[in-house]
């Protein structure tokens, strides 16, 4: 067993940038994604397909994501 | 390569020799059971390296009992690897290290590499057998408490570099984005300079040369003759920087401040920087 068809990308969500990682293992596609920057994992699903385990962690990050509250800085 | 760090190509050759151990360490705790090394054990940060009951360390019964039920001795050489650039595997060799163990390494790329080279993977835990080990009391000089590092804010006793990311230390968020907030204020333990944890690693989640580890550091004025203390928001991201300047670079003098800003970033009364 192997993890296969391994992609990353790059896209803003909610006002930050999130890097999406997919990969399948045996029949099951896995999506996690995390935050560019300090790179944290903050969701992730998996699904039977890549586009189902992409669009279920896209859904949970944004929801996630809308609670980051921004402060002014002085 | 340091002898602290092997790549996965040394890790496929050697993962069943019977000295050695490799234990996946991972933020996401379900990972491990999507697939891991074949005869790699799997250790939870969350229950497992760790006081369940007070925030502090793994308490050292609990380490050796943890390290025995993973068929580990003394004489057993350890290598960690997980997620998120080994954020976790960097937290528990750090733990290891205090508690004496010799032969700890590092899997250079972590879990992200492994899996984008499509290597194999398992999803049995392996049968490795119990065995006993005796760990040394903790080596209280690998860690900073908040009244080491408040002398270093107050009197410049030491490097404070922070490892967050830089919306984190300016103040501008509270916990990385998507992740719930732990502390009431932000900002920064006033003279820490940023130096991001990120900024040890390339694109592939291996670590960046020794030169290029160097020149990142002394740029900072961080050229290992005096003491430094790394820190966080609860101490993994900074015991990866710790193991860059301690293992990498072999700075003498360097501590992990694990309480990190969700300690300092909720005490009555500490001073913070912004920005």
């Amino acid at each position: 067993m192997k993890a296969e068809g391994y992609a990353k990308r790059r896209q803003p969500l909610g006002g930050w940038d999130v890097e999406i990682e997919t990969y399948q293992v045996g029949d099951i596609f896995y999506c996690t994604i995390n935050n560019v920057d300090p790179g944290a994992r903050f969701a992730r699903a998996e699904g039977s397909t890549r586009e189902e385990a992409e669009s279920k962690a896209l859904e949970k990050a944004e929801k996630y994501i809308k609670q980051t509250r921004r402060f002014p800085t002085s | 390569m340091a002898d602290v760090l092997v790549t996965t190509d040394w890790v496929a050759q050697h993962a069943k020799d019977a000295n050695v151990r490799i234990v996946e360490v991972d933020v996401d705790t379900t990972s491990y059971d999507q697939g891991h090394i074949p005869g790699a054990v799997g250790w939870n940060w969350t229950t497992e390296l760790c006081d369940t009951l007070v925030r502090d360390i793994i308490p050292l019964r609990k380490l050796e009992d943890l390290l025995g039920k993973s068929g580990v001795d003394n004489n057993t050489t350890i290598v960690l690897y997980g997620d998120n650039n080994n954020w976790f595997a960097a937290w528990a060799f750090w733990q290891l290290k205090m508690y004496g163990h010799k032969d700890v390494r590092i899997m250079d790329g972590g879990r992200k590499k492994w899996l984008a080279e499509s290597r194999e993977l398992s999803t049995d835990k392996p049968a490795t057998g119990v065995k006993t080990y005796k760990a040394n009391e903790p080596d209280v000089s690998l860690r900073a408490f908040l009244p080491d590092v408040q002398q270093a804010s107050a009197q410049k006793k030491a490097a404070l570099v922070d490892v967050r990311s830089p919306a984190e230390f300016t103040g501008e968020i509270l916990a990385p984005p998507g992740l719930p907030e732990t502390c009431q204020r932000g900002g920064h333990i006033p003279g820490a300079k940023s130096i991001p944890w990120g900024k040890n690693c390339n694109d592939d989640g291996t670590f960046k040369s020794v030169d290029e580890l160097k020149k990142l550091y002394a740029d900072q004025g961080i050229k290992g003759d005096g003491p430094i203390i790394a820190y966080c928001r609860i101490g993994e991201r900074s015991s990866l920087t710790w193991f860059v300047l301690k293992h990498l670079l072999g700075f003498q003098n360097v501590k992990n401040y694990d309480g990190s800003w969700t300690e300092w970033g909720n005490l009555v009364g500490a001073p913070v920087e912004k920005p």
